[in-house]
């Protein structure tokens, strides 16, 4: 009995010691390129933003006083945080089910599949928005279909709706990819599994593959969520004067005011707002199970 | 409260099944009576059908044609979820996102069973698989012998009739594997319930099983202990299947109820005949062979054919022979402790009494199967 009590230790430490033995001294320098690029071309200027932002004007937290005193600005940081809450919901509601058929049809229809995530992915994200423009606008083609089928219009084109819809459409392969590559190493005969101990099929699924699909289902969301919060062109074309988002303000105090400190001091606080946030979400993402993934 | 189990197991009632995939008949006309309580192996090479006949039981896959009846009801379309059978997959499957406890208590939460009576079960179930002090690691956490063995205790905590097992061990080291056959032996004699137990290994089947089916190309060549399977094959595909055995094939006269077989330049006698006019060949197991100089103790009636040792091989509890016959079949020979030694290159004849040889009818895809 005791032989194989500490088995499962044993394998374990077995395999860090090998990991070890054979981890190549200064491993670490293949990273050197990498890293040199990330200092000159991100380290620096976030640097100079956050320098900036304590002292442009004066030296000093002004700009950040200035920022929380603002209702306009209180309001768009909200609603920049409400858009991203709301893209990730709707990518996720979408993505789910695209990423879970990806796995079960057969290789061309995959192959379909897949083309249809990345070849807009492909597009400039300035083609892709006008594209939604011109769909969206009051007289493009949704409204005139409606029209046609004797319905009232719908106002989506300067809403927030229409930033929602357009958002999420250009980012829903970040959803997509994450979900998709964790669903595809779940071992589906734990399906089988379940089901032979007297799970209805939509409980096995409910009750293991939903839980297994979860690390991409967070990954997926994280990456949406904060892609949202730094979104620039989709919110400028599509929103309006309502529809702000706190990017557009950025660009406002920057490039038409020159004021940089402000907008310094806006960047700042949507950074650490994501890393809060990115914090909360940390623990979630934490598995104790190493893989889901079949190994006999 | 619940009594400790001693469940009645359950019978299994095939009749005429087939599975087709297509074309592909994958099942081909089987019977099978697994009597209530027994340990039965479904044992033969991969693709002979046996996993197949165990999806058909579990449910995972449907009959083609014919019936199939669990504890004397018919089980044609009903879902493998509402079979309550327990199946221990070779991949384990245990579910990596619960822990050992949380695994073995899911079919119990499927079952509504709560709290102490729960709990109570879990604990018994990881007692008999001596895992209970792994009630709080995940799968990933134990080595395969451990959560094989988790699995067990999962398919078994519901008390149901009737265990599938396929392949369970066919991941494990050979002295784990021995080990944990000894210990599922011990589990299906405290419990009572009917195994059904799949493998390739003809050694496992034979340790494990009350009665071995022996599969091949999609039929069962034939259903016995495993004695009777070594000593009295059916078909020359279970001969060689179960055990060591050597095959001599020469022209064949039959004389009354004798059977002379012409080897080479020498003549064996086999004190019976086949019936109908397949051809015979001669099978003969490694144990019931002695090795002798040549012309040198001779018992009257025996049968002896001469050849060259070619490879020898001392096994601590004998030696293990191979010797090249005139026609070039190579003959296995085990002598026990304290038989003449012999060296390679030697020069000897095998001896073997009239009744100890088995004569089967010739079938060229037992050999085709095997290689």
């Amino acid at each position: 009995m005791t032989a194989t009590h500490d088995e499962g230790l044993r394998v374990a430490a077995v395999r860090s010691a090998f990991l070890s033995r054979f981890r190549p001294r200064g491993a670490v320098w293949l990273a050197a390129p990498a890293v040199l690029v990330l200092l000159v071309v991100l380290a620096y200027p976030l640097g100079i933003v956050v320098w900036r932002s304590f002292t442009d004007p004066t030296v000093g937290v002004d700009n950040y006083v200035w920022f929380f005193q603002s209702a306009v600005n209180r309001t768009v940081l909200q609603r920049t945080f409400v858009v991203a809450a709301w893209v990730t919901l709707v990518s996720l509601i979408c993505a789910y089910p695209y990423a879970y058929a990806m796995t079960i049809v057969g290789k061309n229809v995959r192959l379909a599949l897949i083309l249809c995530v990345l070849v807009p992915f492909w597009l400039s994200g300035v083609v892709r928005t006008l594209a939604w423009v011109i769909l969206l606008q009051d007289s493009g083609v949704i409204n005139s279909i409606l029209r046609g089928l004797g319905l009232s219009p719908v106002k989506l084109i300067r809403t927030l709706p229409g930033v929602v819809i357009g958002m999420t459409q250009v980012l829903l392969p970040f959803m997509i990819l994450p979900i998709y590559s964790v669903m595809k190493g779940i071992d589906t005969r734990l399906l089988q599994a379940a089901r032979s101990l007297g799970a209805k099929p939509w409980k096995a699924f409910l009750q293991i593959y939903v839980p297994l699909s979860l690390p991409g289902v967070y990954a997926g969301a994280i990456i949406v969520f904060i892609l949202s919060l730094g979104f620039y062109i989709t919110p400028a074309l599509l929103g309006g004067p309502r529809s702000i988002l706190l990017s557009s303000l950025v660009q406002n105090q920057v490039l038409s005011l020159l004021n940089w400190g402000r907008g310094g001091a806006m960047g700042v606080v949507l950074l650490v707002a994501t890393f809060v946030l990115l914090a909360l979400a940390a623990p979630l993402m934490r598995q104790k199970h190493a893989s889901s993934r079949r190994e006999a | 409260m619940h009594a400790p189990q001693r469940s009645a197991g359950a019978a299994i009632e095939i009749r005429k099944a087939s599975k087709r995939y297509g074309a592909f008949t994958a099942l081909n006309d089987i019977d099978l009576h697994i009597r209530p309580g027994e340990f039965m192996t479904l044992l033969g090479p991969s693709g002979s059908g046996k996993t197949t006949t165990l999806n058909l039981i579990a449910g995972f896959t449907d009959i083609s044609s014919g019936t199939l009846e669990i504890g004397g009801k018919s089980v044609t379309g009903l879902p493998s979820h509402k079979r309550n059978i327990g199946v221990v997959f070779q991949h384990y499957a245990l579910f990596p996102h619960m822990t050992v406890g949380k695994n073995v208590a899911y079919p119990l939460a499927l079952r509504g069973i709560k709290g102490d009576d729960r709990e109570k079960r879990v604990k018994r179930a990881l007692d008999m698989v001596k895992m209970a002090d792994f009630a709080h690691r995940y799968p990933n956490e134990l080595s395969g012998g451990q959560q094989q063995r988790v699995a067990l205790a999962r398919a078994l905590v519901f008390d149901p009739p009737l265990l599938l097992m396929d392949e369970p061990l066919g991941a494990l080291d050979k002295k784990l594997r021995e080990w944990l056959q000894l210990e599922i032996k011990r589990i299906h004699r405290e419990l009572g319930t009917t195994f059904v137990y799949v493998t390739h290994d003809q050694e496992e089947a034979l340790v494990l099983s009350d009665r071995i089916a022996v599969f091949n190309g999609g039929r069962i060549e034939q259903i016995g202990t495993g004695r009777e399977l070594y000593d009295s094959p059916a078909t020359l595909f279970v001969g060689r299947f179960i055990g060591e055995s050597t095959v001599l094939r020469g022209s064949a006269e039959v004389s009354g109820d004798e059977t002379v077989m012409t080897i080479g330049e020498q003549k064996v006698v086999a004190n019976r005949r086949l019936a109908g006019d397949a051809r015979p060949v001669i099978l003969l197991r490694p144990e019931r062979v002695a090795l002798k100089r040549p012309g040198a103790d001779v018992v009257p009636g025996e049968n002896r054919l001469t050849g060259t040792i070619a490879e020898a091989i001392y096994l601590g509890s004998g030696s293990k022979y191979e010797v090249r016959l005139a026609d070039g079949t190579v003959a296995v020979v085990r002598s026990p402790l304290g038989a003449a030694d012999f060296g390679i290159g030697d020069t000897v004849d095998i001896a073997f009494l009239p009744s100890d040889l088995i004569l089967l009818p010739d079938d060229a895809s037992a050999d085709v199967t095997l290689t």
